[in-house]
């Protein structure tokens, strides 16, 4: 389990997680991207949705 | 192979991990496929290396964002990557325009579209064809900015809004409001099959049929016909693994209204269960034989 830096809710993280995986905050809706440590993952905020994103 | 020793090497390139990527990570690991996993956002290239550097390489292009995905299949295609999919398909798929014009000369049926390249004779256009249109940007997905010009004082509206913007949206490009039912139909393609296809509903009090602005998804029969204008137009845009979006005209039938070349396919996935990821390293470790 990781907090969310934003309202402190409690963020679950995948047993088959990823390196750069988003996951968001099930209360604020916060997302996050997954960073490898040596306690399993860190999160930073993820970026957001870019105006050249797409298909 | 490409015609040296090399063991050929496969690898996805990403900038943003999502359900798709992961998927794909997961079929190559179940198939025991070793696929090198590139974080665009974290590498660089160096550019001045010989243009074989990457001969063995096979890349399955999965940038999300337009400039990474177009810039960096530049430069490992130019490096000697086999890109899936190729330079030439993502130049051609990522404006609406370009695509356009490639369809039509392939005689693939597509929506009526005009361009200007002024406010002026974008208004001029438009007041001489009639409402509605709907304007797009050449370059642009998930729905952004596109809008239904019902008439002339919504395109004066938006078209001075586009004076102020990136010289990009200068460009005006128009289609015909197709007649259809509220769905358009999305195919995703992979080599020479259409592997599965949906019907894409559009979401609440809204007309765009993208999945990003809430719309609903459904199974679609692939038939012998939406199979033929997909799988030319893959042909015609040199696509390996594409998303070809169709309308159902009530006045010309299927017409061909975008082709994805990084296409998303987890609601497809979910309605239709067919495993496309897995399809898709299939068809990457193929590719190259």
């Amino acid at each position: 389990m990781i907090k969310c830096t934003e309202c402190d809710a409690e963020i679950k993280i995948p047993d088959d997680a990823m390196e750069n995986e988003i996951v968001t905050c099930p209360d604020c809706g916060a997302s996050y991207e997954l960073i490898k440590s040596s306690n399993g993952f860190t999160i930073r905020p993820a970026q957001s949705v870019g105006e050249d994103w797409g298909e | 192979m490409k015609g040296n020793s090399q063991k050929t090497s496969f690898s996805i390139l990403y900038d943003q991990l999502r359900w798709e990527e992961k998927s794909l990570i997961e079929a190559a690991k179940k198939k025991d496929v070793k696929l090198d996993i590139i974080n665009c956002r974290e590498n660089s290239i160096d550019l001045n290396k010989d243009k074989s550097t990457h001969d063995s390489d096979v890349i399955l292009q999965r940038c999300v964002s337009y400039y990474n995905n177009l810039h960096s299949t530049a430069a490992f295609e130019g490096l000697g990557a086999k890109m899936i999919n190729s330079l030439y398909t993502a130049i051609m798929c990522g404006n609406k325009l370009f695509t356009h014009m490639e369809l039509a000369k392939s005689g693939i049926a597509i929506p009526k579209a005009f361009c200007a390249f002024s406010n002026q004779s974008a208004m001029d256009i438009l007041n001489k064809n009639g409402y509605p249109k709907v304007i797009k940007p050449v370059v642009g997905s998930w729905g952004r900015m596109i809008a239904l010009l019902k008439d002339k004082e919504a395109a004066e509206a938006v078209i001075e809004d586009r004076e102020h913007m990136y010289p990009l949206y200068h460009v005006y490009y128009f289609e015909e409001f197709v007649k259809r039912p509220p769905r358009d139909i999305r195919c995703i393609v992979v080599g020479d099959k259409v592997v599965a296809a949906i019907y894409r509903y559009s979401g609440d009090n809204e007309w765009k049929t993208n999945m990003a602005l809430g719309g609903k998804a459904e199974a679609c029969k692939v038939t012998n016909e939406l199979e033929d204008i997909c799988l030319k137009s893959a042909k015609t845009l040199k696509g390996e693994i594409l998303g070809v979006d169709l309308m159902e005209s009530e006045e010309s039938g299927l017409v061909v209204h975008e082709v994805n070349n990084n296409t998303e396919f987890k609601n497809t996935v979910r309605v239709t269960e067919v495993e496309i990821p897995s399809l898709i390293i299939e068809h990457v470790v193929n590719s190259n034989k």
